[in-house]
Order: C-alpha cells, then structure tokens, then sequence
C-alpha cells in the first residue's frame, strides 16, 4: 500500500513539475490573492497584519482548492481514471498517494505566502516551533479531506462548484485552529495554539482512515 | 406498482408502493392533534416569561427542532453506513429522506433562533457557538443534498452521498467542538439560557413541543423516505420501458 502510494506521488508530482500549472498559475493566483486582500483592507491601517493568521489560511484554503481539483482533472482526461482503477494499485495506496502529493504542493504554496506575508503585510515572525507544527497538521488535514471530497466530485460536470461547496465547511475546524494557532504564535503566546493543534491532528486521523476505507468503494463505481 | 428491484440491490429489498398508509394516516391524525395541544399551551395556557416575555413561545418549537435536526444527521449517517456495508436502497434512501427533513429542521431552527434572538438581544444573529454550529450543519446538509442531486447513474450518486453522509456526524462533532473553543477560548462563554429555570406550565408546554415536533419528523421522514423510493422504481422502470422501445424500433417488418 505504501508503495503504491509513493508511485501515485511520485507521477502526480513529476507531471505537476513537468506542466508548471501549479507553478505558473495556482501560486500567482495566491499571491494575487494577498495583493486582493490588501486591496480590501486599507494597508495603512494596520489591518493586514493585525488579520495575517485568517488573511494567511483562507489564502491557502482557496490556492490549494485550485491545486486539488487539478489533482483530480489530471485524471479525467483520455479515460485515466480507468487504467488508475486497472493498474491493480491498492485504492488506499491511491488514496495515500494523491493526498501526500497535495500535501507537497500545499507545502510549498504555503512557504511562498509565509514569505508573501512576512515581506508585503510586514508580520513579524514568531513562535516558530508552533508555526511548523500548525501547518504541518493543518496541510495534512486539508490534503486528507481534500483528496477524499475530490474524489467524491471527480468526473461529475458539477464538480468545480461542487467540491467548494462540500470541502469547505468540513474544513472549517482547520481554517478556525490554524489561525487561532497562528495567531497565539504571532502574539507571543504559543500555549494558547497547541490545543488547536491536537484537534487538526484529530481530523486529519478522522480523515486518513476515512480515505483509506471510502477510497476503495468509489473508485470502484463506473 | 410492482416492487421490481433495478440492478444489483437485494431481492430482500422491497418497498412502499404508495405514499399514504392506513399506519401513517393515523399517524398524521395524531401529529395535528399534537400540534393542536402545542399550540393550546404554548400560545395560550403557558404563561410568559420574566425576562423573555412573549419570546419565549419560540422555544417551545425552536428546542425541539434544533433536538431533531441533529437525531436527522445521526440518521442520515447510519443510513449511509448501512447502505455501504449491505448496498441496500432502503438505507440509502432513508438517509436521503432524514437529511432533507434535517435541513428543513436545520432551517426552521435558525429562522426561529432569529426570531427569537431580535426581542430577546437585539440583534438577529451573534457569533455564539450553539449558532454557529447550526449554521455549519445546514452547510453540511447541503453540500449532502448537493451530492445527492448531481445528473448520474443511481449507483454513483448513491455511493458518492454516502461517503459525504457517512462523515457527516464526525464532522458535525469536530465542526462543534472548534465552534466551542473558538468562541470560549478568548471569550466569556456567550449569552445562554443558564439561569432561566423552567418549571410547571412552561416545562410541560416545552414537552408538548419535543412530543409534537418528534411526530412532526417522523411523519416527514417516512413520507419523504416513500416518495424517494417511488421516485427510483419509476426511474428504473422507465429505463426498462425506454431499452425495450429501442429494442422495438430495431425490429423491422
């Protein structure tokens, strides 16, 4: 199952280096999201660094909603779905797979708008430890659920609106303990964020196992 | 109609054959008569509050419904759980009708919390936790709904809702427990109810309200349930009627 997970991330991840989709169009999309915000929020009253944690997350959240439909469009087309389901692949190794190379991309998008928020929002880094342990649980909540939801969407002409609609709110205990977490780091209190990180790490167990059981009955379907 | 099963389901499968029932009619004789007794005490005998005055006439449907939007939820989840494990319609179906109603009690506990939350603190809505976890369940129901309403096979449409129906519960939990530390963590814990006591005439009246929306659910659950299963039978024996049509049409005299 392991194996075969690292056979999927590694094909998802050398066709996204190979396409440069993600590269020259989710991460100027989240960047351009940050230049939005601060058109939204005045810059020059201190808004925008006051609300970096939820500015930060919901970044992430809608960049890495592109980044996840396309883990499931690369699929669609010229009936790959069906050699996937032929290659004799373990549907939980399949599982595993796409969600570790979401989980990379979301890695690397969000270093990007950590540097995008430290250099444009002028936030001032700290409580680093709490910093890498929130996006590490937070990513792995946010590539487990969506890769699960995506799948659920996958081939469905509605599924560009669809997915949103169903990975949202269930990702909202992350969006809310990410930027609390984020924020009790940034404030100098990174005890106040340490039970959010245990609840992420809560959902992202719900959803590993609820991805490595569910993944098989609908990959099955035709 | 005939009870023909379509596809893989069970042969134990089988199902109303009409909306109505002799069960389910008296059934819905007595949910009017509850609701009749509802509004009897709720609007006329209990008297008002202290606090709340005339307001607190809401609680009486809007606590029970709030109760039963979330046994719909627990409903919908097992139904989805069954439905996975045995492949039976039945389940699936009786999770589809336990959602819909549950997003219709979801709805209706919302509006009557507004209702109720304008005289009582003057404002529709505040970021309480209780709120905002209803608010999330009626996003869950829908996106549910929205799985379910998606142009495919019934085969895809069912196995796809119920992975989302399955993980409702679950989430619902982990949705409430993050509503309840974001809004505790940093606050006081928000306007409540605590300290109201309810006793004699108001108490009973609050019961009348769980008895009378309970039969209110139900009644809903099970007519739902039955037209979502007419509503397959047709579906699959009008695919049956259209191949043998085409088939029909091939045969040239």
């Amino acid at each position: 199952m392991l194996h075969d997970a690292w056979l999927i991330a590694r094909k998802d991840l050398k066709l996204e280096i190979r396409s440069r989709v993600a590269l020259n169009q989710v991460v100027p999309f989240a960047l351009l999201v940050l230049v939005l915000f601060a058109f939204a929020l005045d810059p020059d009253r201190g808004l925008l660094e006051k609300a970096t944690p939820g500015l930060y997350w919901i970044a992430v959240l809608f960049s890495g909603l592109l980044a996840m439909q396309r883990s499931f469009a690369v699929e669609a087309a010229d009936g790959v779905t069906d050699a996937l389901r032929l290659s004799g692949l373990a549907p939980a190794g399949i599982y595993l797979g796409k969600t570790l190379s979401v989980a990379v991309q979301l890695l690397v998008l969000e270093v990007l708008l950590g540097v995008g928020v430290a250099v444009l929002y002028g936030t001032s880094i700290t409580g680093w430890l709490l910093l890498i342990a929130t996006i590490v649980v937070a990513t792995a909540g946010i590539s487990t659920a969506g890769t699960l939801f995506g799948v659920v969407a996958a081939g469905l002409r509605v599924r560009e609106t669809l997915l949103p609609l169903l990975l949202l709110p269930v990702l909202a205990p992350v969006l809310i303990g990410s930027t609390r977490a984020f924020e009790a780091a940034l404030s100098g209190t990174p005890s106040e964020g340490w039970p959010w990180v245990g609840l992420m790490s809560v959902f992202a167990a719900v959803y590993v196992v609820a991805g490595i059981f569910g993944f098989g009955p609908l990959m099955e379907e035709s | 109609m005939t009870t023909e099963t379509a596809g893989p389901l069970e042969a134990s499968d089988s199902g109303p054959s009409s909306t109505g029932s002799r069960t389910t009619m008296i059934l819905g004789i007595v949910t009017l008569l509850a609701l009749g007794v509802l509004v009897l005490f709720g609007l006329i005998l209990s008297p008002a509050d202290e606090n709340q005055g005339d307001a607190v006439r809401i609680m009486y449907v809007h606590v029970p419904s709030a109760t039963l939007s979330y046994v719909g939820c627990f409903m919908t989840t097992i139904g989805s759980a069954v439905y996975l494990w045995r492949k039976s319609q039945w389940w699936d179906l009786v999770a589809y009708a336990s959602a819909e109603v549950a997003a219709l009690f979801t709805a209706f506990t919302l509006v009557t919390g507004m209702l109720w939350g304008r005289p009582t603190w003057g404002v529709f809505w505040v970021w309480d936790a209780r709120l905002t976890s209803e608010a999330m369940l009626m996003l869950l129901l829908l996106g549910y709904l929205a799985v379910r309403g998606i142009a495919a096979d019934y085969q895809v449409r069912a196995k796809r809702a119920a992975i989302v129906g399955l993980l409702l519960v679950p989430n619902v939990f982990i949705v409430r427990q993050s509503v309840q530390w974001w809004r505790t963590l940093h606050q006081k814990p928000t306007l409540t109810l605590a300290g109201a006591h309810i006793q004699g005439l108001m108490l009973f009246s609050l019961f009348t309200g769980f008895v009378a929306i309970t039969l209110v659910f139900i009644w809903m659950v099970i007519h739902r349930f039955r037209v979502a299963w007419l509503e397959e039978q047709v579906n699959a024996e009008g695919l049956d009627v259209a191949i043998a049509e085409r088939r029909a049409e091939g045969v040239v005299s």
